[in-house]
């Protein structure tokens, strides 16, 4: 098959492609060619791919608009399998590689023949902006099932429903330069600020830099711009201190000249990243830039004119063609009529002619236009209609005439007789709008020139913009401001910039345009046929005008009402239109309609590139112990706390059979009650506190008492916030005199060193004191159990006698021959010792302990016989029995607090609150299920009077609820309002699944009233 | 007013929409009115229109500095939810779900409000402790839910990672079917328009300069369109409100933070609910149009900047992704902040102040939108009545000097 049959709208010359090599791809089931060099929207074009997609709401079938990131049509699914889908690709950006596969987002059965299209056509007028606010109200119940329709209609692409095969990685960046768009105007930037050596990083979203000139007519020392561009890149990559980053767009400018980059590495080689050495490549980058100078050099938009019949395929932006024709090689369509308010429009119809196409006639809104490009266009034989405007596209699936006419742009209305005129494409030009995009980021509000007739970006410190971004279009001033632009930039850095000398750009005529945006009809735009504005959103001048005769006055209302701007085009093409159109409508000037803030990001950013490494095995940290191995290969099930990974129970096999929860945790409880159990409890926040001042800062945290400790004692303390509510707990010891070891609950650790430092650094300066976090440092290893004593004694030098080492004692020693400082302590009831050594010694410890554990019948236990065991004994745990409105009074904790310490401490003063010393509030209570055998559920709430209607007056809940081994039943602790008071009351607790329990109020302590067992 | 329907649509089209009415008035402020609303969002527009419907009070201006609806109304996720903790805050939002029952056709105006129901995920065996909690406070004050374990987790989102690969594997969560989503503006526009429709006065693009107080009992307010007088003055400015509070003369406990949420690109529908999780830190929905629409927490700094930091909207996704691995291919397609008002306990204030005739109702941190219409509701009648309505009650600005908290922590851990 020869290429001008395949690729009948190609150009035989020209263009940046590679007619050597051919690439072969698909599109809605059809097979295609193009070549290396074009976008997947050029090949479309020149393969004579009319319609793309259909739109939104009305399903009108839609082409190809522009040539960038503004297109608002051309969106395809992409992807030649599941995982490798990416949805709402803009087929303008998106490269053609070999074997491409794509697809239409809309149309059923399919893009051509569409069904939806006639319910548009039938049923647009009744869907007018807001339709569904006004309608689907009754009856009530039939919202669920009208959204249920509503919904199919949505979306654009569809996600992929594999996970994704590639990967991406951020970049942290700093730069004094940062560089956002290499068209002429960055370039030159660029070029001053790299000879000064300052770090520049220049960024491009394009697959290759220079921006317009890579298609521009104009010349620079009389030879094709792109030689320039060539040469000045080449210089840029000679630099060490340069980066060129191209097919990276700046996506959102953030406070303090914070830019995120996101780079497209792979996008343009396969849709999925190509393995490389045996390495699957990354397929995006974020770069996280912070810059000392940001300049925008990010060019502007051509603005299309709004007319009737707009969207239908073969309209396009006039820049757009001729980007199609000189970069890419291909002319969209054969017979062509520009509408223009302005010069530049005129280079469509200039290279169109060039290309040897027919250009039926040139429509220019002004009535005597005069400039440079103008005298070409007559000298071509152009014919150009002045004081006119193309005011409706005919054709249904393509352009097949325009409607022109003279219209009075004042009196907003066609003032002569419709003449039309047969071809197949229609480029239009309203003139230009900055891309501001990245300025209206910070915050900074764009400012109106009503001699461009376009919002350029307001100011903001560290950031300049220049060229088209300014509203500076002549190609010599573009070069001019980038040097400037540049040189100050580098300046403002540290560096001293010479002057670069600029190449010679032509100097060209031009006359001055006219503010059109919407073109009149000779019906009214409510009347008439439908006027485009947000092609993407299906958006119409109506919508607008009917927005603000219903009192959407603000353009944040029209936009809102009419959707305008929400595309994932974000109004690019579209906005500036619609405010000109609100302005009319409500007899404003544009700046007083405003624009409304463009937000990040610029263009559409993977979800995984935003999320980096930071997702699978490396989303969050998991934290192991140092004896993490042995409790893996004991079969331990494992508990998440924080990032930890506790065991939480050892199941055994017996006869065969793994134990359950149940039979585990009652066979490790007795173990511990009867011999000696171990828990590692490494993961326990240990905090080392030291300094002339520690003690005081002690007091002043905890709520108990801490200046009689003394070395080679332990104490539990409490901690309240300053609301009085408790919030940790833990032992801490005193080491020396100016040196303790706090420990907290596992998952507080973090937060708890935090607020030590908060109160520290911002109320107490004056305390000599520091913390550090040393939980990692060391491990723990709980043994407990009447054994536990006899067990430590056969490798320990310690002295374990009873009435020397006491209970609530520390000591230091050998342990397994390496250094620990043993604790007794007792979280279990039993007589405990907890065995602190260095975590690289805990398996060496560990092992000795079971080598000499197993005639006791030593025994591992987790967190969960950890729970039962300690509510037995009523002691809390910090989360559960608690959740931030309990204070050490309501859990029976009274002594801990001392009200008469010489300084005041965090939650004293709330305490004296009226709520806080009210009677009846939760209290921490023990319950014994009537039925010994039941074992209530946590979270249970209890009621007094289980037939009360609902709502039910609730007087508490269950916080921790265990069958308890030792006592053969079911127990639990609650709090319930007095429960102080209630001790032998029965409650009530009424369940999901209609039974209730009754419980009697009794003690938290279930086990050992007396606390004996400790002390064995 | 203009009744809205099917029909009516279709006689509009045929005579090419030319002949709707304005939804709201553009009125020149009065030199005096019954009440005042100073803020024009959902709560402030909820609270006159329930003022004139329910509580015959007619003469009312809402005063908003910018457009109608243009906070964090204009800037939420859209989640509608009640299965709250503590008696008090489930009482004010279930009030709210039932209001949100009826909007639609009360206002007939439709909302959106789509009971699509809203999963609070479980990750730890603490999460399901506190889900039991929490669903069986629920079912005995009557509002609905069920605790799902992660097989029923699974069924309602097949797309979700429930495996046990997670970094944090779904243990369970918490149902509440009749939660959901509604679309925000609309919310913020019928309310205007039934409230104008009633008579009241919306003042946009007027700002509240400072109170007129004598004697300690309010009796004014100066604007940048000049002073304006009325006996009661609520003030409904979320971020703003401590501002105001100091024209006042006194202080709230208030926060104000950048919160933000971000949606993709509109993808086919693939979520039927709402997702949230406190573990993994994300919640994500599907709009009507196909967005995804997803947020998480604030940002921890303080500021009135319209917009947060980068670091938020990373880990945000990465929890997105860790849910929804099959996202990490879609595109996010914006992002945007607003100004929460945080209080300490996580509650609101509805709430008389030092000032007499002066009312507050602020302090919805993350999740005031779900709420709109029983605040608008309660706070209307205790404008109306120079009482606090019983629901309101517990919320006073008060309680913090007694001590009385309500901490939904828990419930707000993400915002919603």
């Amino acid at each position: 098959m020869s290429q001008s049959k395949q690729q009948m709208f190609r150009l035989n010359t020209g263009g940046r492609i590679d007619r050597s090599r051919t690439l072969s791809f698909t599109f809605n089931g059809q097979r295609y060619q193009g070549h290396p060099g074009d976008t997947l929207a050029s090949a479309l074009l020149a393969n004579g791919v009319d319609i793309v997609n259909r739109s939104f709401k009305y399903s009108r079938p839609r082409g190809i608009v522009a040539a960038g990131a503004e297109e608002p049509n051309a969106i395809v699914q992409l992807g030649s399998n599941e995982a490798a889908q990416v949805p709402n690709v803009r087929a303008t950006q998106q490269a053609l590689f070999d074997g491409l596969t794509a697809c239409s987002t809309n149309g059923w059965p399919n893009v051509q023949r569409d069904l939806m299209g006639l319910v548009g056509k039938l049923g647009g007028q009744f869907m007018p902006p807001g339709f569904y606010y006004k309608t689907f109200m009754a009856p009530a119940s039939m919202w669920l099932t009208y959204e249920k329709y509503i919904r199919k209609a949505a979306g654009l692409g569809r996600s992929p429903m594999e996970a994704d095969p590639d990967s991406y990685d951020h970049f942290n960046q700093h730069c004094d330069v940062l560089v956002v768009g290499a068209g002429a105007a960055g370039l030159a930037a660029a070029l001053a600020a790299a000879r000064s050596g300052a770090r520049v990083i220049v960024a491009d979203e394009q697959e290759e830099m220079g921006g317009s000139l890579l298609a521009s007519r104009e010349t620079l020392e009389g030879k094709p711009a792109d030689q320039w561009v060539a040469r000045v890149l080449g210089e840029l990559a000679s630099y060490e201190n340069v980066t060129l980053l191209p097919r990276t767009t700046a996506n959102g400018y953030h406070d303090h000249n914070f830019v995120t980059l996101h780079e497209r590495r792979t996008e343009h080689l396969g849709d999925t990243a190509p393995v490389e050495n045996g390495h699957r490549q990354v397929r995006a980058r974020l770069h996280r830039v912070r810059a000392g100078q940001v300049i925008l050099s990010t060019g502007a938009h051509e603005r299309p004119l709004v007319y009737a019949g707009n969207d239908v395929p073969g309209n396009l932006l006039a820049g757009a063609v001729s980007t199609y024709i000189r970069r890419y090689g291909v002319a969209p369509g054969r017979k062509l009529v520009l509408s223009t308010s302005n010069d530049y429009g005129y280079r469509a119809a200039l290279d169109w002619k060039e290309a040897g196409c027919e250009v039926v006639a040139i429509v220019d809104a002004r009535e005597a236009p005069a400039g440079d490009w103008v005298d070409a266009a007559r000298a071509q034989g152009i014919k150009i209609i002045t004081g006119s405007a193309v005011i409706e596209a005919k054709g249904s699936n393509r352009v097949t005439a325009a409607r022109v006419a003279k219209i009075d742009i004042d009196a907003f209305k066609v003032s002569g007789p419709v003449q039309e005129l047969a071809c197949d494409t229609i480029a239009s030009s309203g003139g230009y709008s900055p891309v501001i995009h990245l300025a209206s980021h910070t915050g900074a509000r764009p400012t109106w020139r009503e001699d461009i007739l376009g919002f350029v970006p307001g100011l903001v410190k560290g950031v300049q913009a220049c060229g088209g971004a300014k509203g500076t279009y002549t190609l010599g001033d573009v070069l001019a401001e980038g040097v400037e632009a540049g040189i100050r930039a580098a300046a403002t850095t540290g560096y001293t910039a010479q002057t670069v000398s600029l190449p010679s750009a032509e100097r060209l005529q031009q006359g001055p345009a006219v503010a059109l945006f919407q073109v009149p009809h000779e019906k009214s735009t409510l009347r008439g046929p439908k006027q485009f504005v947000d092609l993407q959103n299906d958006v119409t001048a109506a919508g607008i005008e009917l927005a603000t005769r219903e009192g959407f006055e603000s353009i944040e209302h029209i936009k809102r009402y009419t959707a305008m701007g929400f595309g994932t085009d974000q109004g690019k093409l579209g906005n500036i239109n619609g405010m000109a159109i609100a302005a009319r409508c409500l007899k404003r000037s544009i700046p007083e309609v405003g624009t409304t803030v463009f937000r990040p990001n610029y263009t559409p950013v993977t979800f995984g590139a935003i999320v980096g490494r930071h997702c699978r095995d490396l989303f969050d940290p998991e934290r192991y112990t140092a004896l993490h191995h042995w409790h893996v290969e004991r079969g331990a099930e494992f508990e998440d706390v924080g990032q930890w990974k506790r065991p939480w129970y050892y199941p055994q096999k017996v006869n065969g059979k793994a134990e359950t929860i149940q039979e585990a945790v009652a066979r490790e409880c007795l173990a511990v009650r009867e011999k000696v159990g171990i828990l590692d409890a490494s993961t326990l926040g240990k905090i080392d506190i030291q300094g002339p001042d520690a003690r005081e800062f002690l007091a002043r945290v905890y709520t108990n008492k801490w200046e009689k400790l003394a070395v080679g004692k332990c104490r539990y303390g409490l901690m309240c916030k300053d609301d009085g509510m408790v919030t940790d707990d833990g032992v801490t010891s005193c080491l020396a005199e100016n040196h303790f070891l706090m420990t907290t609950t596992t998952g507080g650790a973090a937060a708890i060193l935090e607020w030590l430092e908060l109160w520290h650094q911002t109320e107490w300066p004056e305390l000599d004191v520091y913390f550090s976090s040393v939980t990692d440092h060391w491990a723990t290893m709980t043994i407990t159990g009447p054994e536990a004593r006899k067990l430590l004694a056969e490798i320990s030098d310690i002295d374990l006698d009873r009435d020397s080492f006491k209970f609530m004692d520390w000591r230091s020693g050998k342990v397994a021959g390496v250094p620990a400082r043993v604790f007794r302590i007792s979280f279990t009831g039993e007589l405990t010792f907890e065995i602190n050594v260095q975590a690289n010694y805990a398996m060496h410890v560990w092992q000795t302990l079971f080598k000499h554990g197993e005639k006791y019948g030593l025994t591992p236990y987790g967190t969960e016989t950890m729970h039962v065991l300690r509510a037995e004994k009523g002691f809390i745990i910090v989360g559960q029995e608690t959740d931030g409105s309990v204070t050490p009074e309501d859990l029976g904790m009274q002594w801990a607090i001392g009200y008469d310490k010489p300084y005041s401490w965090i939650g004293k003063r709330a305490l004296t609150r009226s709520d806080t010393k009210r009677e009846n509030r939760k209290q921490l209570v023990g319950l014994r299920p009537k039925d010994p055998k039941v074992v209530l559920e946590e979270g249970a709430q209890i009621v007094l009077d289980p037939k009360h209607a609902i709502p039910m007056p609730m007087v508490g809940h269950v916080t921790s609820s265990y069958y308890s081994p030792i006592l053969d039943s079911g127990f639990a602790l609650a709090v319930v309002k007095g429960g102080h008071q209630r001790l032998g009351e029965t409650v009530y607790l009424p369940m999901a699944d209609g039974q209730t329990f009754e419980a009697e109020i009794v003690s938290t302590i279930f086990y050992d009233p007396k606390g004996e067992r400790q002390n064995v | 007013m203009q009744r809205y329907s099917g029909f009516g649509l279709v006689k509009h089209a045929l005579s090419h929409h030319e002949n709707w009415e304005r939804q709201w008035r553009n009125p020149t402020p009065k030199k005096q009115y019954d009440v005042i609303i100073v803020g024009g969002g959902g709560h402030g527009l909820a609270t006159a229109y329930y003022l004139a419907k329910e509580f015959g009070v007619k003469n009312v201006a809402v005063i908003e500095k910018g457009w109608l609806g243009g906070g964090n109304t204009a800037r939420n996720t859209t989640i509608v939810r009640s299965n709250y903790l503590w008696d008090e805050s489930a009482v004010l939002y279930e009030h709210a779900m039932k209001l949100w029952e009826g909007l639609s056709q009360d206002l007939n105006y439709n909302v959106m409000f789509s009971q699509r129901g809203v999963l609070n995920l479980g990750h730890t065996l603490q999460d399901m402790r506190d889900i039991q909690r929490r669903v069986n406070a629920n079912r005995l004050n009557g509002i609905d839910g069920e605790v799902l374990d992660a097989k029923g987790v699974q069924a309602l989102v097949p797309i979700m990672d429930c495996s046990k690969n997670a970094r944090y594997p779904v243990m369970g969560a918490s149902w509440q079917p009749r939660a959901g989503v509604a679309r925000h503006d609309a919310v913020a526009w019928g309310y205007a328009r039934g409230a104008d429709a009633h008579g009241v006065d919306i003042l946009q693009q007027t700002e509240v300069t400072g109170f007129k107080i004598r004697d300690g009992q309010i009796y004014g307010v100066h604007t940048n369109r000049g002073d304006i007088e009325a006996k009661t003055v609520g003030c409904v400015a979320a971020g703003n409100s401590s501002v105001l509070a100091k024209m006042g003369g006194f202080n709230l406990p208030l926060e104000s933070h950048p919160l933000q949420a971000l949606v993709s690109e509109p993808i086919k529908p693939i979520l039927d609910t709402v997702v949230m999780s406190n573990q993994v830190h994300g919640y994500i929905s599907q709009s009507d149009k196909g967005d995804l629409v997803i947020g998480a927490g604030i940002d921890g700094y303080n500021g009135y900047g319209q917009r947060g930091s980068y670091p938020t909207v990373e880990h945000t996704l990465q929890a997105i992704v860790e849910m929804f691995p099959i996202f990490s291919r879609v595109r996010m397609n914006r992002q945007w902040g607003g100004i929460v008002d945080t209080c300490p306990d996580a509650c609101p204030i509805i709430s008389k102040t030092p000032v007499k005739g002066l009312y507050f109702n602020c302090g919805w941190g993350t999740g005031g939108f779900k709420a709109t219409p029983g605040s608008g509701h309660v706070f209307a009648a205790s404008l109306a009545k120079g009482e606090m309505h019983p629901i309101a009650e517990p919320f006073s600005m008060f309680r913090f000097h007694s001590g009385a908290l309500i901490d939904e922590h828990g419930a707000a851990g993400v915002a919603h």
